[in-house]
């Protein structure tokens, strides 16, 4: 463990593994108390086209992605809105044009398509101090939306006409957690990659509500379980040669199953307030 | 127009091709305490959204205290609480977080929740008699409960007018007799509400103005409608709470200023 931080490259990755392990299951537990797990896949997909923009056009990939990605977010966020029926097939068409167009563009710009797996699957010497610092800035801007949004951000995804009746820019907040999530999507993508960036968003808050009873203490055991797996999943892509995306995964899906059997012991055995609450109600 | 609460004149909504509302005249002065009444479909629910501006309407304007819904800003003046079977979100939220998010329209965005907030809150979880699971999560409470909980959210922030979507369905007679002492306490200080309800129950005795829809009209406006020997169901006495009973104690407590 010690020796790995030698590298710089190992030190770079690991701290932007703690902001994507603090971000994702953050702006994650709005997306599943919304039920919208599948938002972050979307916009991943429609991330790697802003990804094969900046490899064509010879800009930073990290700016094309942001840009694409919020795009096609809002895009999403309206589709959503506007129809209630026809809008999963333009969602679906969303995701396979992302995709193609990402392939088609990271191909033409290298001749070749090996560096796109990098981009799915994540890589971990890939990513340079300088992206690490605009990263930097984009995991502030969303941990800072998390907390000055959050109330009305809970009560949008909770209760959207209520929200309304409340006087909330519905319209506004939806948007805003769209956008926030594509810039999640592009904070984890070096790591953890396009495809798999999504399940940092979801595991690791389907993993704290088994062991949890509110949103907020909800939110901050997925960020831990977030930090740990994108830390532990690292560090394990680094000792045996795998792809750093499916090695956070599969830590995260990992405290997932142990997070259902801690459930389980923890409701069989009975809480005292849980004891206490099946005599008053 | 002046000082009334709702007023929808000529109110039409369609939805999905079909008139769901027609010709509509209201209006809602304050401390009416209106319900509305009607066979299912015949567009109560509809109604007291599109006063709300939640449903958009095909013809015809309504305004909240003066302003059109789009315009208005007061929104800490109505509280809704809307028909749900169950409170919804796919994370859990205690009892206490979904109550206190009913004080949102009282909130600035950059400050925490302050005294006053925790107080109102703990204040309209006494008046439901849930302050014991606050911190339970919502949806492990019963359906009766889980209704209350919607009514305790709406009454966290302190609202000026009350828009209750059915909140006695599926509420056992206690805690109808409780809601009862409580709106009966906020419109003796000139709180107005707009209750849908098939049983007014309980609820009876507080109303003073029934509107009653069949398939999106309005067929009575006027006082409600009087069952004989009304003041002898026992529902009636409820309403006036006697501190020996624990149910109602904690109405005695409710205190919304
Ligand atoms: N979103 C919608 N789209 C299309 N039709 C709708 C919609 N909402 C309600 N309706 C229709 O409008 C009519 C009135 O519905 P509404 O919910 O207002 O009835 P209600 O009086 O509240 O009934 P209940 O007693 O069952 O609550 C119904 O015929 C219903 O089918
Ligand atoms: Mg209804």
């Amino acid at each position: 463990m010690i020796e790995i931080l030698q590298f710089d490259f190992m030190r770079v990755a690991l701290v932007l593994a703690v902001l994507m392990g603090l971000t994702a299951p953050a702006i994650g537990t709005f997306i599943v108390q919304r039920r919208l797990a599948l938002l972050g896949d979307g916009i991943g997909h429609v991330a790697l086209t802003g990804v094969g923009f900046g490899l064509l056009t010879s800009t930073s990939p990290i700016l094309g992605a942001v840009v694409v990605s919020a795009l096609g977010a809002v895009a999403i966020e309206v589709l959503r809105a506007r129809s209630r029926t026809g809008g999963d097939v333009a969602l679906a068409l969303l995701f396979y044009g992302g995709l193609s167009g990402g392939v088609i563009l990271t191909s033409l710009s290298s001749g070749n398509g090996s560096g796109l797996q990098a981009y799915l699957f994540g890589s971990i010497a890939s990513v340079s101090r300088g992206d690490l610092y605009v990263v930097m800035g984009l995991a502030i801007a969303v941990l800072a939306i998390v907390v000055v949004f959050g109330r009305e951000l809970f009560l949008l995804c909770q209760d959207e006409e209520v929200a309304r009746a409340s006087g909330l820019p519905v319209r506004f907040l939806s948007l805003l957690i769209a956008v926030t999530a594509a810039v999640t999507v592009v904070i984890a993508m070096r790591a953890i990659g396009l495809l798999l960036v999504s399940a940092l968003m979801v595991v690791p808050v389907a993993a704290a509500q088994q062991l949890t009873r509110g949103f907020k203490s909800t939110m901050l055991v997925a960020m831990a379980i977030g930090v740990l797996s994108a830390v532990a999943g690292l560090v394990g892509s680094f000792e045996y040669s795998v792809p750093p995306g499916p090695s956070i995964v599969m830590f995260a899906m990992t405290v997932f199953v142990a997070a259902v059997l801690g459930g389980i012991l923890m409701r069989r055995r009975g809480r005292p307030d849980d004891q206490k609450a099946e005599v008053t109600g | 127009m002046s000082g009334a609460v709702f007023t929808m004149t000529g109110g039409r909504v369609r939805l999905d091709g079909k008139d769901v509302l027609k010709d509509i005249d209201l209006r809602v002065a304050p401390g009416d305490v209106l319900a509305v009444l009607g066979p299912n479909g015949s567009g109560k629910s509809t109604l007291i959204r599109a006063l709300l501006g939640l449903v958009p309407m095909a013809a015809g304007r309504t305004e909240i205290y003066g302003s059109t819904p789009a315009r208005f800003r007061d929104w800490k003046r109505v509280g809704y609480v809307p028909q749900r079977l169950t409170v919804g979100g796919g994370v859990p939220a205690t009892v206490r977080e979904v109550v206190a998010s009913g004080r949102i329209a009282r909130q600035s965005r950059f400050r925490p929740s302050s005294k006053a907030d925790r107080a109102a809150v703990d204040r309209a979880l006494a008046a439901v008699d849930l302050a014991d699971r606050a911190r339970d999560p919502a949806h492990r409470l019963s359906g009766g409960q889980q209704q209350r909980v919607l009514i305790a959210r709406a009454l966290a922030g302190e609202p000026d007018a009350f828009v209750m979507d059915e909140p006695t369905a599926g509420v056992d007679s206690a805690s109808q007799a409780a809601l009862a002492a409580t709106l009966s306490r906020l419109t003796a200080e000139g709180r107005t509400v707009v209750l849908v309800a098939h049983e007014l129950g309980p609820l009876e005795p507080l109303i003073t103005r029934a509107v009653v829809l069949e398939t999106g009209r309005v067929v009575h406006d006027g006082a409600p409608p009087q069952p004989e020997g009304a003041c002898a169901l026992p529902g009636h006495q409820h309403v006036h709470p006697h501190a020996r009973d624990p149910e109602t104690a904690a109405i005695a407590s409710w205190d919304p200023t």
